[in-house]
Order: structure tokens, then C-alpha cells, then sequence
């Protein structure tokens, strides 16, 4: 019996694992706090264009989205090939842009209205022409601040 | 009795909280998007219903830059490559050498960019982050120049010095439609 007891003190102890769950609840809050789940299914196809001078955009509530792209093939049947605007979760058409940042300006706070910035994710295949008619439509609804929506460019070797 | 006393004394076991925390601890890993949104910010002019008044300015002060439907660079009346354009640009802003066909001063140059309905969004992006580019490099070298310190260090009013004595004007014409749309 001697024996025994002498061993079981030499014999380091098991890690307690107590904290465990401790550590992993932090872990758990820091990715709780940074995760934006993506609000809108995305029913068309962006891949924004590179570029190298980028601002970050700062207030996510401040920040209304436009996506412009080809409906991706599942909506191609029904909308064809050509670019479309996407606005929340549902194809739209330039008329109704006015009404979209309409709804998003009464969440934000009035003191906070000049600062609300429309980020424009638009993809790097289409031309112009729809872009144009959505930031004139911008234009006339006084909605100013307009973010180009890009990817860092990744610099080429020389 | 024994055994009652017992379960009286026993705790809840706690041992089954790291993987329900590990659980949710994952789910929140898989759905994060680390916040990624960047890009080129501007400002719009307003809309006006009214005529745009015509402004007249020296042909030595403009810098027009125009893209077609082919996503051709015209420069000034020449063609360039957008590789090119952002020197270009800073030497047609600063005019280091006092050129007399270049801008008369920092303050006076405007670039009036055009495109066309048919030009690639791509292209526009890449023109206007060149031209945007242009500038912060003037940005960042008047505040070394002013301030020994570089520009994306300065407060806020010394920035606001730094850009005033080379504001950025960037006049967007409304686009031609000579090319196709897709």
C-alpha cells in the first residue's frame, strides 16, 4: 500500500481542463463580435476589379449596398445574360433605387445622414452603361458618397 | 438515504460546456467574413435640372482623359497606356519643369475623365485608381516636403492643408454611347 501512495505523488497531475471552456468562450465572443453574416444571397455574379488606392469603409451600418453583375445561371432562364442591378435579396431596376436607400436612411440615426455611403459592388466585366444610369439615379436621389467596391491588388513581380 | 445524500453533493458536470462552446465556436468561424469592404471612395457632383453653365477654362489647365468603348486610353489628344497615365498625371499636376503646355498651378489643373457607355467598368476603375493614385503620391510628397512626416501620418487639418494646395478635381462628362453595351 506504501508502494502506491508513494508512486501516485511522484506522478505529475492532470491537466485541468476547468478553464477549457473559459478559453474558448473568448474565443468564441471575439468571432461572435467580428462576424457580418452576409445579409443578401447574392444572385449575381461580382468579381470587383483590383485596384491599389483603397479606402476602408468604417460604419457598416452607415453603408447601403448596390450589386451590379450577370445573374448567375440559375436566374439566367428568367433574366438573361445582360448585367442586372441587386439590391437587398431581389433582382430591381434603376427606379427602384430611390426607395431602397429611402429604407435604409430612416435605420440610421439623422445626425448620421451625410455620412451615409452607398458602396457600389459592381463586377469588372460589364460596361458602363448601367453603372452610369445607377450613379445618375444616385445623383438625383442626393445620395453623394458612392464607394467603389475593389479588391487589393496584388503587385506584380518585376 | 445514502445515495440521496450523495446527488445532493454532486455538481453539474461542466465537462460538456467546451464542445457546446466549440460547436457554436465554429459555426461563428465558418459563417465570419472578415469584414473586407474596400475601395475607391468619391463624391458625386449634385444633380441639377438646370442647364450645366459652360465654364471656360485654359486648354494648359485640363487634363482631359478619355476612354472608349474599345477601352482606349486618350490622353490630352494622344493615346497612352494606363500604365503611363498616373506619371503622366503627376507631371501634368505639379509641372516640375514649368512646361507651358502643363498646368499653370496645382490648384488651377482639373482632369475631366469620359468614358463611354460601352467602356468595361474594369477599365474605368483601373483609369480612375490611376488617377486617384496620382494624387496621393503628389499628397504623400508635399507632406513629406511640408511636414518631414508622410501623409497618411498627418492629423486631420494638416491633411486638409496638404490636399488643399493640391485638391483633387476629378470632372466626370456624361458618357458618350458609341459602343455596345453587354
Amino acid at each position: 500500500m506504501a508502494k502506491f501512495g508513494s508512486k501516485r505523488d511522484k506522478g505529475t497531475p492532470a491537466i485541468s481542463t476547468a478553464s477549457l471552456p473559459d478559453i474558448i468562450f473568448i474565443l468564441l465572443f471575439f468571432f461572435m463580435v467580428i462576424t457580418k453574416m452576409r445579409d443578401a444571397e447574392l444572385k449575381v455574379t461580382i468579381r470587383t476589379p483590383e485596384a491599389s488606392e483603397l479606402t476602408k469603409l468604417e460604419k457598416k451600418s452607415l453603408v447601403n449596398y448596390l450589386y451590379i453583375g450577370r445573374p448567375i445561371e440559375k436566374y439566367q432562364s428568367l433574366y438573361g445574360t445582360r448585367p442586372r442591378i441587386q439590391l437587398g435579396d431581389k433582382f430591381a431596376t434603376v427606379g427602384d433605387i430611390p426607395l431602397f436607400l429611402e429604407k435604409h436612411k430612416v435605420s440610421v440615426p439623422e445626425a448620421q445622414h451625410a455620412s451615409i455611403t452607398s458602396s457600389l459592388r459592381v463586377d469588372g466585366k460589364i460596361t458602363m452603361g448601367i453603372v452610369q444610369d445607377v450613379k445618375t439615379q444616385l445623383r438625383k436621389s442626393g445620395q453623394l458618397k458612392v464607394n467603389y467596391s475593389a479588391r487589393t491588388k496584388v503587385q506584380a513581380a518585376e | 438515504m445514502a445515495k440521496s445524500k450523495n446527488r445532493m453533493k454532486n455538481e453539474i458536470n461542466a465537462s460538456s460546456m467546451a464542445d457546446i462552446a466549440f460547436l457554436l465556436l465554429i459555426f461563428f468561424l465558418v459563417t465570419t467574413t472578415i469584414a473586407e469592404d474596400k475601395g475607391i471612395l468619391v463624391k458625386l457632383p449634385p444633380w441639377s435640372e438646370e442647364p450645366l453653365v459652360e465654364l471656360k477654362f485654359k486648354p494648359r489647365n485640363v487634363y482631359s482623359v478619355l476612354v472608349n468603348a474599345e477601352n482606349q486610353l486618350l490622353v490630352r489628344g494622344q493615346q497612352m497606356k494606363i500604365a503611363e497615365l498616373r506619371d503622366n498625371t503627376k507631371e501634368f499636376i505639379a509641372n516640375p519643369t514649368r512646361r507651358e503646355d502643363l498646368s499653370e498651378s496645382p490648384t488651377r489643373a482639373i482632369i475631366s475623365l469620359k468614358n463611354d457607355r460601352g467602356t468595361n467598368y474594369g477599365t474605368y476603375l483601373e483609369v480612375y485608381n490611376e488617377l486617384q493614385g496620382a494624387y496621393n503620391e503628389l499628397w504623400e510628397e508635399e507632406a513629406l516636403r511640408k511636414y518631414n512626416v508622410g501623409y497618411s501620418k498627418r492629423t486631420n487639418v494638416k491633411k486638409r492643408a496638404v490636399r488643399n494646395a493640391l485638391p483633387l478635381v476629378i470632372s466626370e462628362a456624361e458618357p458618350t454611347s458609341y459602343g455596345t453595351e453587354n
